[in-house]
C-alpha cells in the first residue's frame, strides 16, 4: 500500500513544522520518495536561506488526492506527464514562469517534446527525471528456481508457471493500476492505452491468473526488501530497483540485484516539476526549479537515484556507473519498444481500479 | 450562584417545598452542562457527516473539489440534482458487500479473542493490592505514549521473514524454514488485537473492581465451585465493562485501515481499504462518501438502537 511512505513523511513532516518560524522563508516540496540527493537539498538551503519542507509520495494517485482537494499548501509537486495532464485539465497548476529559469536552456530539447503530448508547449511542467518499468530481481534466488535462462521477458511475471516458480522467495508488484494494467495490455499484443473494457478485462485474467503468486502490491516497499532479499523479484522502477542493487552492494550480505527492461517493451514515464496553482511560495518554487536545472545539481540528483537526467548539460558529469547503465540509459533499440501513457477518462479509472481491487483481493 | 442553588443542598435527604421543585430542564446550569457534549457531536460528527452525506450524492468531476456541487444556480432558477447512483452502485458489485462481511467477520473474531486475553488481565488486576494495581494499570496505558504508527511498523520488524521472531525460532531450531507470517490475516489479527487490547482491559477492569468480594464468598458458601461461581456471578456482573469493551473494540477494528494496509496481505479485504481505494486511486469521493455512509448505517445504528435498549431495561429495573 502507498500508506505507509505517506504516513512517514507526515510524521517527519509535523516533526519539521514544528520548528518553524514564521518569517522565514520556505519552500514546501512533495517529491516522490527516494527521489533526490539529501546533499541537494541541503545545498539549496544553505545557497539561497530558503528552508525546505521536504515531503515525500509514492504514486502519482496520492499526490493527486491531494491536489484535488485544494489548498494543499505545496510549492512544488513532482508528477509524471500522463498525470500532470489530466490535473491541468483540472486547473491545478499555475503557468512555469521561464524568465525566472535562467538553466531552462539545459533541458534536452527532444524530452521537452516528447513531455509536450501531455503538457502542451510544456507550458506547466519542467521534466525532472525520466525512467522505465521493469523487473527488478534477485540474481541468484532467480537463478536457483528458474534455471539459466536470460530474464528478459515479462513471461517471469506474468506467466503464472514462471511466477509459482519465484512466488517462494517474494514476488512484489507496483501498487499502480494505471501502469501495470498497461504493461499487461502491451504483453497481450494489445494497445497499452486502451480504454476499452474488452480489453481491460482481457488485462484483468492476466493479472489475476498470477494473483496467487503474488507476495504483495506496494509502489516503494520493494526497494528495501530487494536489497535484504526479503522479496526476489519486483515489478517495479528502474532507479528505485537501481538503488536497491548499491544497497544491496554496500552491505555486503552478498545479495546481487538485477533491472531488466524485457524484449516485449515496457512503460517510459516522464516527472515533471510543477507548481500548484495555490502555492503560498511560487518564487521559491522557481528557485528550486532553477536550483535543479544546474548541470551539477542535476547530475549530483541522477548519480544517486539512479534515474536518467532530462538535463544535456549533466550528461558529461555523470559517473560513469550511471551514464553507461543500460538500466538508466537503455540503449537506442530498447528505447524504440518503450511507450508512454496517456490520462485516463474518470470513467475508465473507475473501471480501472475495480479490476484493480479485484486482482488485489483475488475475486 | 443565584439563590435556588445555594438552598439547593439543603434539600439533600429530604422533601424540597414544592415552590422548589422545578422540572429538571428548568434547573440553571443543567442545560449548560447539556450543552456541552451537544455540541461536541454537532461540531465534530454531525457536521461532518452531513458534509459526507452531501458528497455521497454528487458526481465526481476533474475539478478541485473532484466533484460536482448539489445546487446550481443559473441567476433564475435553482436545481437541486441529487445522485442516488452511487448508492445503487453498492448494492450492484458485490465487492462492497464482500468487504463489509470480512471487516464484520475479521473484527468479530479479533473482539472475542481481545476479550478472552483481556478478561484474566482485568481480573488479576482489580484482585492486586492497590500500589499493584497502580503499576499495572500504568503497565497497560504504556504503550499509549509511543505512536500507534510505529508500534504497528514494530511488528513489522517482529514479524517478517528475517525478522526477530524468525531469528529465535531458528536459533532453537524449532524450525529450518523462516514462517511467513507478515501480509498474512494472522498478522492482521495479532496487529488488532495488540492495539486494542487496552480498550478491552480498562472496562473490564473497572467492572471488576466495583464486584463485592462477599458476593463471591456467598455463592461459595452456597456451594458453587469456582467455574460455576465465575459463570453465574461474575461474567454477570461484569456484563456491562464485557458490552463496553466489545464495542470500543468491535467498531474501530471494522474500519480499520492501517492494520490490514501494513500487516495484512492484498487479500485481506476490508472496508477500510476500499473506501481508502475510493478516494486515492479512484479519486471518487462521492463512491467513497457512500461506502462511508452506508458504513454508519450498518454498524453504528443497530448498536445505537441495542445499546438504548439496554439503558431503558437498566432504567426499568
Amino acid at each position: 500500500m502507498t500508506l505507509k511512505k505517506t504516513l512517514m513523511g507526515a510524521v517527519l513532516g509535523s516533526l519539521v513544522a514544528t520548528g518553524a518560524h514564521a518569517q522565514e522563508p520556505v519552500l514546501n516540496i512533495y517529491n516522490w520518495s527516494d527521489y533526490i540527493s539529501p546533499e541537494a537539498v541541503s545545498q539549496f538551503e544553505k545557497e539561497t536561506g530558503i528552508r525546505v519542507n521536504y515531503d515525500v509520495y509514492d504514486s502519482n494517485e496520492v499526490l493527486e488526492a491531494k491536489l484535488m482537494s485544494g489548498r494543499s499548501g505545496y510549492d512544488l509537486v513532482v508528477p509524471s506527464a500522463f498525470f500532470l495532464e489530466r490535473q491541468i485539465q483540472a486547473g491545478i497548476y499555475a503557468e512555469v514562469d521561464r524568465d525566472q529559469l535562467s538553466n531552462y536552456g539545459n533541458l534536452d530539447a527532444q524530452l521537452l517534446q516528447t513531455v509536450s503530448r501531455n503538457d502542451p508547449n510544456n507550458v506547466h511542467g519542467v521534466p525532472y527525471t525520466w525512467g522505465t518499468t521493469g523487473i527488478g530481481y534477485n540474481v541468484d534466488m532467480v537463478r536457483e528456481r528458474v534455471g539459466d535462462m536470460p530474464i528478459d521477458s515479462w513471461d517471469l511475471i506474468f506467466k503464472p508457471e514462471l511466477a509459482a516458480k519465484v512466488a517462494d522467495c517474494g514476488l512484489a508488484v507496483l501498487d499502480s493500476p494505471a501502469e501495470v494494467v498497461a504493461l499487461a495490455l502491451n504483453y497481450l499484443g494489445l494497445d497499452p492505452n486502451s480504454e476499452s473494457k474488452a480489453d481491460l478485462d482481457q488485462a484483468e485474467a492476466l493479472l489475476a491468473s498470477v494473483q496467487p503468486h503474488i507476495k504483495y502490491f506496494h509502489s516503494s516497499q520493494y526497494i528495501s526488501d530487494l536489497a535484504n532479499g526479503e522479496i526476489c523479484v519486483a515489478l517495479g522502477y528502474n532507479g528505485d530497483v537501481l538503488q536497491a542493487q548499491d544497497r544491496a552492494a554496500s552491505a555486503g550480505q552478498g545479495i546481487s540485484v538485477g533491472y531488466s527492461i524485457p524484449r516485449e517493451g515496457s512503460l517510459a514515464w516522464f516527472d515533471l516539476m510543477a507548481i500548484p496553482a495555490d502555492a503560498p511560495h511560487p518564487e521559491a518554487a522557481h528557485k528550486f526549479i532553477n536550483f535543479v536545472l544546474q548541470p551539477e545539481v542535476a547530475a549530483g540528483i541522477s548519480n544517486f537515484v539512479y534515474y536518467a537526467v532530462a538535463n544535456t548539460e549533466a550528461q558529461p558529469l555523470l559517473n560513469e556507473d550511471v551514464r553507461s547503465n543500460p538500466g538508466v540509459y537503455p540503449s537506442e533499440e530498447v528505447k524504440a519498444k518503450l511507450f508512454a501513457q496517456n490520462a485516463h477518462t474518470a470513467k475508465f479509472d473507475r473501471l480501472l481500479t475495480r479490476a484493480w481491487t479485484r486482482v488485489k483481493t483475488g475475486r | 450562584m443565584n439563590s435556588m442553588s445555594q438552598s439547593a443542598p439543603l434539600a439533600v435527604g429530604r422533601r424540597r417545598p414544592s415552590w422548589l421543585r422545578l422540572p429538571g430542564r428548568l434547573i440553571p446550569g443543567r442545560s449548560l452542562v447539556a450543552s456541552v457534549p451537544t455540541l461536541w457531536l454537532g461540531l465534530f460528527f454531525l457536521i461532518p457527516f452531513a458534509v459526507v452525506l452531501k458528497i455521497s450524492l454528487a458526481e465526481t468531476a476533474i475539478a478541485v473539489p473532484p466533484y460536482t456541487s448539489l445546487f446550481e444556480w443559473d441567476g433564475a432558477v435553482a436545481a437541486l440534482s441529487l445522485n442516488l447512483g452511487n448508492y445503487q452502485f453498492l448494492f450492484e458489485d458485490s465487492l462492497y458487500l464482500d468487504a463489509y462481511l470480512n471487516s464484520i467477520k475479521v473484527a468479530a473474531i479479533s473482539t472475542l479473542i481481545t476479550l478472552i486475553i483481556a478478561f484474566p488481565m482485568a481480573y488479576v488486576i482489580a484482585r492486586a493490592t492497590p500500589g499493584r494495581r497502580v503499576v499495572l494499570l500504568s503497565l497497560v496505558i504504556l504503550p499509549f505514549w509511543t505512536s500507534f504508527l510505529l508500534r504497528v511498523y514494530a511488528w513489522m520488524g517482529f514479524l517478517k521473514k528475517n525478522g526477530v521472531v524468525n531469528d529465535v525460532l531458528l536459533s532453537l531450531g524449532l524450525i529450518d524454514q523462516p514462517l511467513t507470517m507478515l501480509q498474512t490475516d494472522f498478522a492482521v489479527y495479532i496487529g488488532i488485537i495488540y492495539t486494542y487490547l487496552p480498550f478491552m482491559i480498562l472496562p473490564l477492569y473497572s467492572a471488576l473492581e466495583k464486584l463485592d468480594d462477599s458476593l463471591l464468598e456467598a455463592a461459595e458458601d452456597l456451594g458453587c465451585r469456582p467455574l460455576q461461581r465465575f459463570w453465574l456471578v461474575v461474567v454477570p456482573l461484569s456484563l456491562p465493562g464485557i458490552v463496553a469493551g466489545s464495542l470500543l473494540v468491535f467498531i474501530p477494528a471494522v474500519g480499520e485501515f492501517v492494520i490490514p494496509a501494513l500487516l495484512g496481505s492484498s487479500d485481506t479485504l476490508m472496508i477500510g481499504r476500499v473506501l481508502w481505494d475510493e478516494f486515492f486511486l479512484n479519486r471518487d469521493w462521492p463512491m467513497a462518501s457512500a461506502v462511508a455512509t452506508m458504513m454508519l448505517l450498518f454498524l453504528v445504528v443497530p448498536i445505537m438502537l441495542l445499546r438504548n435498549g439496554q439503558g431503558r431495561k437498566e432504567e426499568a429495573a
